[in-house]
């Protein structure tokens, strides 16, 4: 149990310096305009709810207490009453009046969120949901990275959102970072859309949304809002390809000589595997497993000797690796920054 | 009680009561068409989208003769049914005969055709989405022959073995009549979505 | 041949032994029998998907446990769901309707017999078949033992590809069967409300519940062939190499989505409206008043009929329909809150004015009453998409459908239940130990999904085996997990209620609550052939016009 705690203190601590982690997704504190619009429109129909149940619940407590059976009842029964035309039709029109509002609100929203077109400088992500973790590719800038995703922040009046094409590579999933925007499935053989323009840095937490299998409970989503100066620091090196440390040179031959490089790619290297997330900037990445694990190399080294131990029923097999090749890839691997 | 001054009751409304068997096999016919309308939605949904042929037009000709073998069933049940109820024995033998070679046939020109379609056109429930749905509309339509013709050869049987099919059993044979064209009408709405509108 | 005298009663069943006994239970055709087991099988299957939900809470009590692992707790939602949608909420309405249908009306029994001992004989069948399908073994990587997919088993998860062994099978197939049975349970109210109603009571004289249920009748026929057609198509995509749903060949995921909804929002109304009709039976008789509007009533249930094969997209909100779309679905979702409220308003002016009695029916129809309201509410406001689109699948939508369906349905059955208890075994259920079941049934109930809602604000999705700490969901989740048990001790205590009171229950007679209807005219349990004699029929009251014939009911009607 400790230990878990361990994990979560790390997990929470490995975030960058001076970035706020949002851990606590709620929804009533939105940090961008599509959550935003969705708070706004809940309280009204908070209001109306609320007024409705605290009326209607309230002649339903006083019924119960006003009239209940006295001892006088006893073989007396009360005036028979059939209905109330003007009461009824009173009670029917209201609500019509209040759907009526309640529709006219929400088709406004539905369309601001839903048709909202896309700015020049707007950045572009493709999100392709997996069995169980998250490929985040950039079509504009050629990065690939998995998990975690980097966007600009977007102040009001300095606006530069993210559009994201939803892909799945296999079965459905949904894309749920609440403080940023409400979900959008993921689904094989159709593209869906969705935008967000965090107003705040930090990190954002967010998780699949659409029950996917095994570890659905374990494929989750960082959402990283940088400055426009981390944002293209970050841009530029996972642009660049992969670090060649020269002291792993053992090491990495070791690596591209296995099987890993049949699910993974390291840009700059032979391997070009599109099975499992890109590794090519593995260690810019807070987290592995899909936000699971802190990103060290201890966790490293724990996560390609038995991931089926850290997350039991993902993709990735035992490689049933001996000490020498784990140690090989494991001190390769956390050279790639 | 208190003492009651009783008011004089009025007389018993009058009631419509339906025939069980009726109302049976109209929920019946109205949960089945309930089923064939997702059918036809998924066959008209994925027209055009299939990935690889064949495709409708390339394969599929007009079954004219088996729509007007199944279509002049009806008319022919029809006929048995007058003849039951006017308990002429022998003309309901043959009209109800004449319905059962009839919708046999129509299950022939099916067969016929599903095994050129597969043989020769290469096209089985696997091939595409067009082979998905075609086969599944069309035998889930031809199931339900099978299945009246099952119920009408029974009742010829039952007939020719001389048992007097009169009173509740006329009834019976007369809603299995209507299941008969019930199906009938499901092929007119197959024959028009699969052979007319998707080719 | 010689002539066994046949038994027309429980004491003669009992004198003729055990095997005997079971054998006229295994062959009955009777329509109250038939009833009864259904409502065996409904209360037996409660208890135990409820144990599998107790499970599910206590893995998920605190974050990151390992009281089971992810396989198993897949499946223990999956199965939880199906087996409450399917073998619970839907034997439910058979069971009502069967028992009390034809007493309700005056008739000897349902429409077609036979037809009713198959339909039930097969929906305890495919429940079984689910069941088994934990001893089925492990299969291939765990895949041949019970369905992890989902009770409403999404495409293409449930294709060959992502469910390589039998395991999804046993979901499409008990489903099937369990389907069925539902189908002629409802072909069976119609025909036996059409042709068996007793002299002078029309159609419109019909009592609400028989109504109700010709309108979960009526939705069962129109709705139910939409989820056997996709299962069916399942099946082919699954053994024939079809494509319907294979996203690979280009198949459509949302096709299954649109399918399935379409039979599952009517199939909510279907588990819902059975609670409506214990209710319009018993608040009338306990607050000694008749129905408040009763056309409005009747009325307001067929626009929910007809409305609720309109909204099915509400599922689907997040699935990326158009704007257009989904517009319309949010106002056809909201615009059958009207007709729905309108009969809390009625319950609420059946009430108003009356001279309540507390006795335990009525407490869980009062629970009921706000518990209805409170799920009709977060209804709405899932009703409203941009809303739905950060509440849907999560911990609030799951705390909206257990709101209506436990806090709905499940207390709609437990007040039927203890009141027509008496008229089905002849004996009352004690009211101490019914109390001491709704007290502890209302607090487990709010322990358990009141910090739900506040979980799925906070993010939480659903189906998920664990969460990590510092997600804000800790608290919440401990308490719901300290209600489930609640609720656990709380069905026990009925099941002591009802093994106690079947041997030493007070002697019921024939009209124990002083009630209307025609169930209450002949003896409990009633004769096989249910009634001796039938009162005249002159309203939807014919007891309060025998009771009371200087003021009946056909006088002001």
């Amino acid at each position: 149990m400790s230990f878990r705690l361990l994990v979560v203190w790390l997990l929470i601590a490995s975030a960058s310096p001076g970035q706020t982690v949002h851990a606590i997704s709620d929804i009533f504190k939105p940090m961008a305009s599509p959550a935003l619009a969705v708070r706004d429109l809940s309280y009204l129909v908070f209001a109306i709810c609320g007024a409705i149940f605290v009326i209607v619940g309230g002649l339903l407590a006083y019924a119960v207490i006003r009239f209940r059976r006295r001892p006088h009842h006893d073989n007396i029964e009360p005036p028979q009453v059939y209905g109330s035309n003007q009461i009824e039709i009173a009670w029917t029109v209201i609500p019509i009046l209040i759907v009526f509002v309640l529709t006219m609100a929400t088709a406004r929203v539905i369309a601001a969120l839903q048709d909202k077109s896309q700015p020049a400088n707007a950045v572009q992500v493709t999100v392709i949901g997996h069995q169980w973790w998250w490929e985040f590719r950039y079509p504009g800038l050629n990065i690939v990275t998995a998990n975690e995703m980097h966007v600009p922040v977007s102040p009001t009046g300095k606006d530069r959102p993210a559009f994201l094409t939803l892909e799945s590579a296999d079965v459905d999933h949904s894309f749920w970072v609440p403080q940023l925007s409400g979900k959008t499935d993921v689904i094989p053989n159709r593209e869906n859309h969705m935008w967000l323009d965090p107003h705040e840095t930090g990190t954002y937490y967010g998780n699949c949304a659409e029950y996917c299998g095994t570890q659905h409970a374990n494929m989750l989503i960082r959402i990283i809002v940088d400055s426009p100066e981390d944002f293209d620091k970050w841009v530029a090196q996972q642009q660049s390809p992969a670090v060649d440390n020269p002291r792993v040179s053992k090491a990495r031959d070791a690596f591209l000589g296995m099987s890993c490089i049949t699910c993974h790619t390291v840009r700059g290297t032979p391997a070009h595997g599109t099975f499992g997330p890109d590794l090519t900037h593995l260690m810019s990445r807070h987290t592995l497993a899909s936000g699971m694990i802190p990103n060290n190399l201890g966790t490293v080294f724990a996560w390609v000797g038995h991931p089926q131990v850290i997350k039991p029923g993902n993709l990735m097999p035992d490689m049933q690796l001996n000490n020498q090749e784990l140690a090989q890839v494991a001190s390769y691997l956390a050279t790639l920054r | 009680m208190p003492e009651a001054t009783a008011i004089a009751l009025p007389p018993l409304e009058e009631t419509t009561l339906i025939d069980r068997g009726k109302v049976g096999l109209i929920c019946l016919i109205f949960t089945e068409i309930a089923l064939f309308s997702i059918f036809v939605t998924a066959y008209v949904f994925y027209i055009g989208k299939s990935l690889n042929g064949p495709y409708p037009k390339d394969v599929l000709t007009l079954p004219i003769w088996a729509t007007i073998c199944l279509l002049s069933s009806s008319a022919t049940v029809e006929m048995a049914i007058r003849s039951l109820r006017r308990d002429k024995a022998g003309a309901f033998k043959l009209w109800l005969g004449l319905t059962i070679l009839l919708g046999a046939e129509f299950l022939h020109q099916t067969a016929v055709e599903w095994h050129k379609l597969i043989t020769q056109e290469h096209l089985t429930i696997a091939t595409n989405l067009f082979g998905t749905t075609y086969y599944a509309l069309v035998g889930l339509h031809a199931s339900h022959v099978v299945i009246g013709l099952s119920l009408l050869l029974l009742t010829l049987i039952i007939a020719l073995r001389g048992f007097n099919l009169e009173g509740a059993q006329e009834r019976r044979v007369e809603l299995l009549s209507w299941y008969w064209h019930f199906v009938d009408a499901v092929w007119v709405v197959v024959f028009t979505v699969v052979y007319i509108v998707g080719r | 041949m010689a002539s066994v005298a046949y038994p027309v009663d429980e004491h003669s069943a009992q004198a003729l032994g055990l095997p005997s006994a079971l054998h006229e239970w295994v062959i009955t055709v009777d329509h109250k029998r038939l009833g009864i087991m259904y409502m065996i099988m409904t209360l037996v299957f409660f208890m135990i998907a409820g144990t599998l939900a107790v499970v599910m809470r206590t893995q998920l009590s605190i974050p990151n446990n390992s009281l089971v692992p992810p396989e198993v707790f897949n499946r223990l939602f999956t199965v939880h769901g199906t087996t409450m949608v399917f073998f619970v909420g839907m034997p439910f309405f058979a069971g009502l309707a069967n028992y009390l249908v034809p007493l309700m009306i005056g008739a000897r029994d349902m429409a077609f017999p036979r037809l009713n001992a198959f339909g039930f004989w097969i929906t305890l069948f495919g429940g079984i078949l689910l069941y088994s399908s934990y001893i089925a073994g492990e299969g291939l990587a765990g895949h041949g033992t019970a369905p992890d997919v989902g009770w409403f088993a999404y495409a293409p998860l449930t294709e060959r590809a992502f469910s390589r062994g039998t395991s999804t099978d046993y979901w499409i197939l008990s489903i099937l069967l369990s389907g069925i049975g539902s189908t002629i349970t409802a072909i069976n109210v119609i025909a036996t409300a059409m042709s068996l109603r007793t002299k002078g009571m029309t159609i419109a004289k019909m009592p609400l519940f028989v109504w109700m249920m010709c309108v979960v009748s009526f939705q069962i026929l129109v709705a139910l062939p939409a989820l056997t057609a996709g299962q069916v198509m399942l099946l082919m995509d699954r053994y024939l190499g079809a494509h319907f749903f294979d996203t690979q060949a280009g198949g459509d995921a949302v096709l299954w989505q649109h399918f399935f909804w379409f039979f599952g929002h009517p199939e909510v109304y279907i588990l819902i409206i059975p609670g409506f009709a214990c209710i319009s039976e018993i608040v009338p008789v306990f607050s000694r008043k008749p129905m408040f509007g009763r056309i409005a009533m009747i009325g307001a249930t067929v626009a929910i009929g007809f409305i609720s094969l309109s909204v099915w997209a509400h599922h689907m909100f997040a699935v990326g329909m158009s704007s257009q779309a989904n517009t319309f679905f949010a106002a056809s979702t909201m615009l059958i809150g009207v007709p729905t409220g309108i009969k809390i308003f009625n319950w609420l002016g059946t009430m108003w004015g009356g001279h309540i009695r507390f006795d335990t029916p009525m407490l869980f129809c009062i629970a009921f009453l706000f518990q209805f309201l409170i799920a009709g509410l977060t209804g709405v406001m899932l009703g409203v998409a941009p809303l739905d689109w950060q509440l849907t699948d999560s911990y609030f939508v799951v705390a909206h459908f257990h709101y209506t369906l436990m806090g709905g349905t499940v207390f709609a059955l437990f007040g039927g239940f203890y009141y027509w208890f008496p008229k089905a075994t002849g004996r009352m259920l004690s009211e101490t130990l019914g109390k001491w079941h709704f007290w502890l049934l209302v607090l487990g109930f709010h322990l358990t999904f009141d910090p739900q809602h506040f979980a799925g604000l906070l993010g939480m999705p659903r189906r998920i085996y664990t969460y990590a700490a510092g997600r804000g969901w800790e608290g919440f989740n401990l308490v719901s997990s300290v209600g489930a048990a609640v609720q656990g001790i709380a069905v026990l205590i009925l099941a002591i209620n009802v093994i106690v009171s079947l041997r030493r229950g007070r002697v019921a007679g024939n009209d124990p609550w002083d009630a209307w209807s025609l169930e209450w005219a002949t003896t409990s349990p009633p004769a096989e052939y249910n009634f001796e004699t039938l009162p005249e029929v002159h309203s939807t009251r014919p007891l309060w016009d025998l009771k009371h014939p200087e003021d009946p009911d056909w006088k002001f009607e």
